[in-house]
């Protein structure tokens, strides 16, 4: 008796729907190559692969809740790549490679931080737009990227530099633990958090938040700081994976973090986003890459059935938002 | 004339002035004409990007898929006159180009104006769409056989001359397209209805809307004419180039919203010059030819470029808080 009404429900709110469309997914991916798309080799590569992106889909989430956006996460990871990359060949052999690894991942995430602050300062200090001031931060942290390296990639790492990107953990791949660990904490802050609470009241109604006394200020930069060192986290993944660092890598997933936020049900607009939702839309972006990847579809097909996705899902998604007009 | 400190227009210019300074201190040979017809052909096709991305700005939207629009458009008509119509002429190959790139637009125009979706997410969207389009369906290779039209528009010249030194200049034929286009947004923004609807609308939305402002249909014609400058740039784009590549253009899309910005023009919409539009593309033109002339490796370029953007935007932004703090 109850089934109905709770199905209505589930399929009613953005996570419930895009849960299904995560399924339907797998399934068809399942269906169409049964052997290939279910074998443990493809699941662990899956693994492997989406927590660069995702992560930084996490950063944009943030972002968007307080109706912002952070073009510069690509950068940012860039840059932090190639500052820890630049410390692992610089300081490799002077001792044990666990310690110069630990360093450079603090000093990466260190520069993240401050890169966000810089952001944070520009949006919530100067007044500039969100979009204005992070494309133009990404353009000099892309840029200081190349200046640092004169463009080319910088490699050589010690052995234990993989660890981050390429190994597993009890059977588990690192990569996955290290996202699922963020999202949970991510996803806890949201909710769980007086910062949190804030952050979706700014987003949801600005005015209302400063009439609230909200430091609107201190909180924006936070926000801003906790994106830079997501996306120098993610950076420390993709050097990790690629074994090497360079300014360009990655270039793709700006689209892909924001594509992934919004499919996730994140309103650009701010006020409301779940990291659970993000959660679904990263893994049914992964099913529908890796089944193309099977099927051999080539890159530039991908760039578009990606597109549509996103406008697809935001027709979905506003037409339900909107009453009918009369 | 009374000069206003506090405008973009005045600052960029002022920056214009310092970097032409100090370039032809550290290069006497920068004040040359050949030195003005390679800032002027560096400035055409982004010159006319910038038209169209100024036009989004004012109604209060913003476009990052133009230059794939451009791609696309030189792409496809690249390959159409090749094989169907090769007998077209040159002014015809342009309005192919247009027509393109506007039936490009309107697909934007359709997302933006009816769905009501958010501009920078539809046209990242559409901006992949259109690429992975050209590239999955259409092509990946360079056509290095341009179609007659194309080439006969490629070998115009305005003007052409030898220094005194035996360097060549030549000012290439599609800076007039330029000058036109300038022209024609010029009317349309400060002589038409439309033009004030435009403003209208990206000042205030829901008041352009109440005071019986047809906001979807402006809008639609915003994006269509949008689409058909973007195509014409990348027409006039390869037949310069003589070359049509596909990989060519797009990544440009936000150094050309960045020029538009530095010269006065609102990301919140309402607001925007032609004249700082100008000047905006006449600094990031001279940024990237001139660097080197003052001795800074190009490899900082998109570090200069960026600092120009958060200096270019943040003063007005700064200056705008500190008014609203001290009316407060």
């Amino acid at each position: 008796m109850n089934e109905v009404p709770m199905l209505t429900r589930f399929t009613a709110s953005t996570e419930g729907r895009l849960a299904l469309i995560a399924l339907a997914v797998f399934l068809v991916m399942a269906l169409l190559s049964p052997d290939k798309f279910l074998s443990v080799q493809n699941l662990t590569s899956m693994a492997f692969q989406f927590p660069e992106f995702a992560i930084l889909a996490l950063a944009m989430t943030i972002t968007m809740l307080t109706g912002g956006i952070d073009l510069s996460v690509v950068g940012i990871a860039n840059m932090t790549a190639i500052v820890a990359a630049l410390i692992l060949t610089k300081l490799t052999g002077s001792g044990d490679g666990w310690a110069v690894l630990a360093l450079a991942l603090s000093v990466s995430v260190a520069v993240g931080v401050v890169a966000g602050l810089f952001n944070g300062i520009l949006i919530a200090t100067l007044g500039l737009p969100p979009i204005l001031a992070t494309l133009g931060s990404g353009l000099i942290f892309t840029g200081i990227a190349i200046a640092m390296t004169g463009g080319s990639a910088v490699m050589g790492f010690p052995p234990a530099t993989a660890w981050i990107g390429n190994s597993t953990v009890l059977g588990i791949p690192t990569p996955l633990i290290v996202f699922a660990l963020l999202a949970l904490g991510i996803s806890l802050l949201l909710t769980r958090t007086g910062f949190g609470i804030k952050l979706r009241m700014f987003g949801a109604n600005p005015l209302a938040a400063r009439y609230a006394a909200i430091d609107i200020d201190a909180m924006l930069l936070r926000v801003y700081m906790l994106s830079g060192a997501l996306a120098a986290i993610s950076g420390m993944v993709v050097m990790s994976r690629a074994n090497s660092a360079k300014a360009d890598y990655g270039s793709s997933y700006l689209l892909l973090a924001v594509l992934i936020a919004v499919l996730g049900g994140v309103n650009p607009y701010g006020g409301y986003g779940r990291v659970i939702g993000v959660v679904l839309a990263v893994l049914s972006m992964q099913f529908l890459s890796s089944g193309m990847n099977m099927l051999q579809v080539s890159n530039f097909a991908r760039e578009l059935i990606w597109g549509t996705l996103l406008i697809l899902v935001m027709i979905m998604n506003t037409w339900r938002a909107k009453p009918r007009k009369a | 004339m009374k000069i206003d400190w506090t405008r973009n227009e005045t600052l960029v210019a002022l920056v214009i002035l310092g970097f032409c300074a100090a370039a032809a201190m550290s290069d006497p040979g920068f004040l040359s004409l050949a030195t003005l017809t390679d800032l002027l052909r560096g400035g055409i096709v982004l010159g006319i990007f910038a038209v169209a991305a100024l036009i989004v700005l004012i109604s209060g939207g913003i476009d990052v898929s133009f230059t794939a629009v451009a791609a696309f458009t030189m792409y496809v008509t690249a390959m159409i006159l090749n094989a169907a119509l090769p007998w077209l002429p040159w002014w015809a190959a342009l309005a192919f180009g247009m027509a393109v790139g506007a039936a490009l637009g309107a697909f934007n125009g359709v997302l933006i104006a009816f769905f009501g979706l958010p501009t920078l997410i539809v046209t990242l969207g559409t901006m992949s769409i259109f690429r992975g389009t050209m590239l999955t369906f259409i092509g990946q290779k360079q056509i290095t056989t341009l179609p007659p039209g194309m080439r006969d528009f490629g070998r115009m010249m305005l003007l052409r001359g030898e220094n005194s030194d035996g360097s060549f200049y030549s000012l290439h034929g599609a800076f007039a397209v330029t000058v036109l286009v300038v022209v024609l947004t010029w009317a349309i923004l400060h002589r038409t209805m439309l033009g004030r609807q435009i403003f209208a609308i990206g000042g205030s939305e829901e008041s352009a809307r109440r005071i019986g402002i047809n906001v979807s249909r402006v809008q639609f014609f915003v994006y269509i004419y949008v689409g058909a400058l973007a195509g014409l740039a990348g027409i006039i784009h390869a037949s310069m180039a003589r070359v049509a590549n596909p990989f060519d253009l797009v990544g440009l899309e936000l150094s050309v919203i960045a020029a538009v910005v530095l010269g006065g023009a609102r990301l919140a919409g309402g607001h925007g010059t032609l004249t700082g539009t100008i000047l905006g593309v006449a600094l990031i033109v001279l940024v990237r030819n001139s660097l080197i002339v003052l001795g800074i490796p190009s490899t900082w370029q998109s570090v200069t470029i960026g600092c120009l953007i958060l200096l270019g935007t943040g003063l007005p932004a700064w200056q705008a808080k500190r008014a609203a703090a001290r009316a407060a």
